[in-house]
């Protein structure tokens, strides 16, 4: 059966699948996942604020990405970023927002309501105490969350915001329903352009499965020695 | 080489027309489309995957393709009408469900591709002269010996999401209670994928593009083409932003110019009457005579009475 | 913004004859529900298996459970979609693969298979979780009873850790009802293709996709509350 397979056609495509799809995602996976972290830590500041209206805001933000499907999320940005940069810079017309960009803006925001969870529980893993100590130290509410509460949250929560990036990873393949040409997407053009659905699908299961498995193995590694550290 | 040549051709045919009353708009007054270029630079096209022979990817993966050809005559017309020196001309993918969203957001500026212009269209966006002229059928394999649309009856059939074609079939599927399954597939090649592994049983389509898709299938004599048509012939058109009259005046100038021209005819043969990339095949489908008359004298009207 | 508003237009009716768009949207729901509700069985019962194995003494046990998890763990959902869809019927014999392909609502009965064992991997962590949290004196507890070891987890082991894991488990099957929506890439007619294929005929993207998320909160209202109740009805009296 295997016999009438032919992964030749792998061979011949690698340039394309890697060289452009590969980048697409791994570009889109590390710049959304850094700046998801950062949006993500500021949302969760917000929600343990206190701060009422500012509170509220971030908790309806979080709760709602988390509630839809990351493909309806996807359509809606995909159609509705450029009127969005159109109202924020206020210009009449509908900004271009290229389809690398649109799909980054939308996977920040969405990811970033993830992240936000992760952080918000590093944030209240780090005792009372410590900013009682600081601002007793004289240091301002921005001054403790830098030097004091983020980095310890950052550090006990490595782990688990690798692991969502790692997600992240996977979900960017998502991206599939727009005709973008992500690693999955270059797969696909070329599984129809020849008709080698078989051989390029399992192909970049085999690759997806790499990729993961090899970085959740270096996330757990480094999770046993955050643990010692500790 | 042969780009070089004709682009020169068009800057000059262009030069002419500016004298031309609809299109002497003055570098202060502009609007829409032509000024947003003008201020940066670069006009974007949106382009299909796999709308072969209008505008799919090649096998480096870039998009050419019939529409294309027209697309970047256009451009070459706004560079020249807005006087730029220099003029990026980006891309974007889009698919048949994405493209008008991707219009009216500005996302792209033309759409190129096999997007039929009709009256329901008109009202989110405008088009310019058409580019060719088809009818909805369906293709199924032969063994399964299917032609008239009432052969359907009960089978799993399966169109492009966001096309008129996939919303025609809907409408006869109630109208003659023909008891279909209908499968929205995101693109061309997906859908006649899914006819080819047995998924789907014909696959709902303006002709033209399932006679290329045949052609450049792994077994071509493994397919037939219904002869029974589920419309009459519809226009394609280059899809612009709606109320744009100042770059719809450029466009239009510059695809009847471009039809009215020996390249007209030249260009339909290159992509209709010879071979093609990525492999070669020629779709041999030689020129209706509805499209003879369209370039002989160009028309942007979505009825297909009038052509 | 130079955009068109409608919101009257889901009273009008589809180009598919059979309703209003309104009605569409509906359509679109029940099949994401009943996706969800079957494969959700599928990923409980095999989950739970997976999970329980991987919590066994039996060492090839551990290791099949484990092999499991992390393969469906690490390959994105798009692409186990397309392997069940595309690829599966191609490395079956023939003929079977062709009535695999003829069977009316394929991309149903894949979607359902597809997302139960996708999540099946997922709640098998959860399970193993729970069991893990309890105490290890409840399994010494139903080895000293004289239970044997299916016996342990029927009576004494699993009935504690399902309590334990309700949370978590509630927003896996959240999860799993989201990822009905990645089915739309093999043509199930769920919510979101649906407010999708009504922004292509209609033209109103906003309202189309406003009146989809909207249900989506409310579905999952639906479920958080529901799943409260469930936790309310089975807690153990005095457990907290």
């Amino acid at each position: 059966m295997l016999s009438n397979f032919d992964f030749g056609v792998v061979t011949a495509s690698l340039p394309y699948l890697f060289g452009q799809g590969m980048v697409f995602t791994v570009t889109l996976t590390a710049l959304a996942a850094g700046m998801g972290v950062v949006l993500g830590t500021l949302i969760a500041m917000a929600r343990l604020s206190g701060v009422p209206g500012l509170k509220h805001v971030a908790k309806v933000y979080v709760e709602l990405m988390r509630s839809l499907p990351l493909v309806l999320v996807i359509f809606w940005f995909y159609f509705l970023v450029p009127y969005i940069g159109a109202w924020v810079t206020g210009a009449s017309n509908p900004v271009q927002v290229g389809a690398f960009s649109s799909a980054l803006i939308t996977f920040t925001l969405f990811e970033a309501a993830y992240f936000s969870e992760i952080m918000r529980a590093g944030i209240q893993s780090i005792s009372k105490g410590q900013t009682a100590a600081a601002s007793a130290l004289g240091m301002t509410y921005w001054q403790s969350m830098a030097n004091v509460v983020l980095p310890q949250a950052f550090r006990n929560m490595l782990p688990l915001l690798l692991t969502q990036t790692i997600v992240l990873f996977q979900d960017t393949s998502l991206v599939y329903v727009l005709s973008l040409t992500d690693f999955l997407g270059a797969a696909s053009k070329v599984a129809q352009r020849d008709g080698r659905l078989v051989e390029m699908y399992l192909f970049a299961a085999v690759v997806y499965f790499a990729v993961c498995f090899s970085a959740s193995f270096l996330v757990r590694r480094l999770q046993s020695r955050v643990a010692i550290i500790r | 080489m042969q780009f070089g040549i004709a682009r020169r051709g068009l800057a000059v045919a262009l030069g002419l027309g500016l004298s031309l009353p609809g299109i002497s708009a003055r570098a202060e007054d502009l609007t829409g489309t032509l000024k947003k270029v003008k201020d940066t630079g670069a006009i974007t096209i949106g382009y299909r995957d796999s709308s072969v022979p209008f505008s799919y990817l090649d096998g480096d993966q870039k998009p050419v393709g019939y529409a294309m050809e027209i697309c970047l005559k256009i451009a070459d017309a706004v560079k020249t009408h807005l006087k730029l020196d220099k003029m990026e001309v980006k891309l974007n993918p889009v698919t048949s469900a994405t493209r008008i969203p991707l219009i009216a957001n500005g996302t792209i500026d033309l759409e190129c591709g096999s997007t039929t212009n009709n009256p329901d269209r008109q009202k989110q966006a405008t088009f310019t002269n058409t580019h060719f002229l088809t009818a909805t059928r369906y293709v199924s394999k032969k063994d399964k010996k299917l032609d008239k649309i009432d052969d359907l009856k009960g089978r799993t059939v399966v169109s492009t999401s966001g096309t008129t074609n996939i919303k025609q079939i809907n409408e006869a599927n109630t109208e003659r209670k023909m008891g279909l399954t209908i499968l929205p597939a995101k693109d061309h090649a997906e859908a006649f994928l899914m006819v080819e592994t047995g998924r789907a049983d014909a696959f709902v389509m303006d002709d033209v593009l399932l006679a290329s898709l045949v052609a450049g299938s792994k077994t071509p004599d493994a397919y037939t083409i219904s002869s029974e048509p589920l419309s009459k012939p519809e226009p394609y058109g280059i899809m612009l932003r709606k109320d744009d009259a100042q770059f719809k005046a450029v466009a239009d100038a510059a695809t009847k110019k471009l039809y009215e021209s020996p390249e007209g005819k030249a260009l339909y043969t290159k992509w209709f009457e010879q071979p093609i990339p990525p492999r070669n095949i020629n779709l041999k489908l030689p020129m209706s005579e509805a499209m003879q008359k369209q370039l002989k004298s160009p028309s942007d009207s979505p009825d297909p009475a009038a052509y | 913004m130079n955009y068109n508003w409608n919101w009257g237009i889901f009273f009008e009716a589809s180009p598919e004859g059979t309703g209003t768009y309104a009605d569409m949207l509906l359509s679109g729901l029940l099949w994401t529900i009943a996706t969800a509700l079957c494969s959700w069985i599928i990923a409980f019962f095999l989950g739970s298996l997976v999970g329980v194995m991987r919590t066994l003494p039996s060492k090839a046990a551990n290791a099949v459970g484990t092999a499991y998890v992390e393969l469906f763990r690490n390959i994105p959902l798009l692409v186990q979609m397309f392997l069940w869809y595309f690829v599966l019927p191609e490395l079956l014999p023939q003929s079977l693969g062709n009535a695999l392909k003829q069977l009316p609502n394929a991309p149903f009965y894949t979607g359902v298979v597809c997302l139960g064992f996708f999540t099946a991997s997922r709640v098998a962590e959860q399970v193993r979780a729970g069991i893990q949290s309890l105490p290890r004196g409840q399994k010494m507890a139903g080895t000293a009873m004289g239970f044997t070891v299916a016996q342990t987890y029927r009576y004494v082991i699993l009935p504690n850790a399902y309590r334990v894991i309700l949370p978590p488990m509630t927003s896996e099957f959240l999860n799993n009802l989201k990822n009905t929506s990645v089915a739309l890439t093999i043509g199930l007619l769920e919510l979101t293709a649906r407010a999708r294929s009504m922004q292509e005929f209609s033209f109103q993207v906003f309202e189309a996709f406003t009146a989809a998320t909207l249900i989506y909160v409310l579905v999952n209202l639906v479920v958080i509350t529901a799943a409260s109740f469930l936790e309310r009805g089975v807690a153990v009296p005095g457990q907290r």
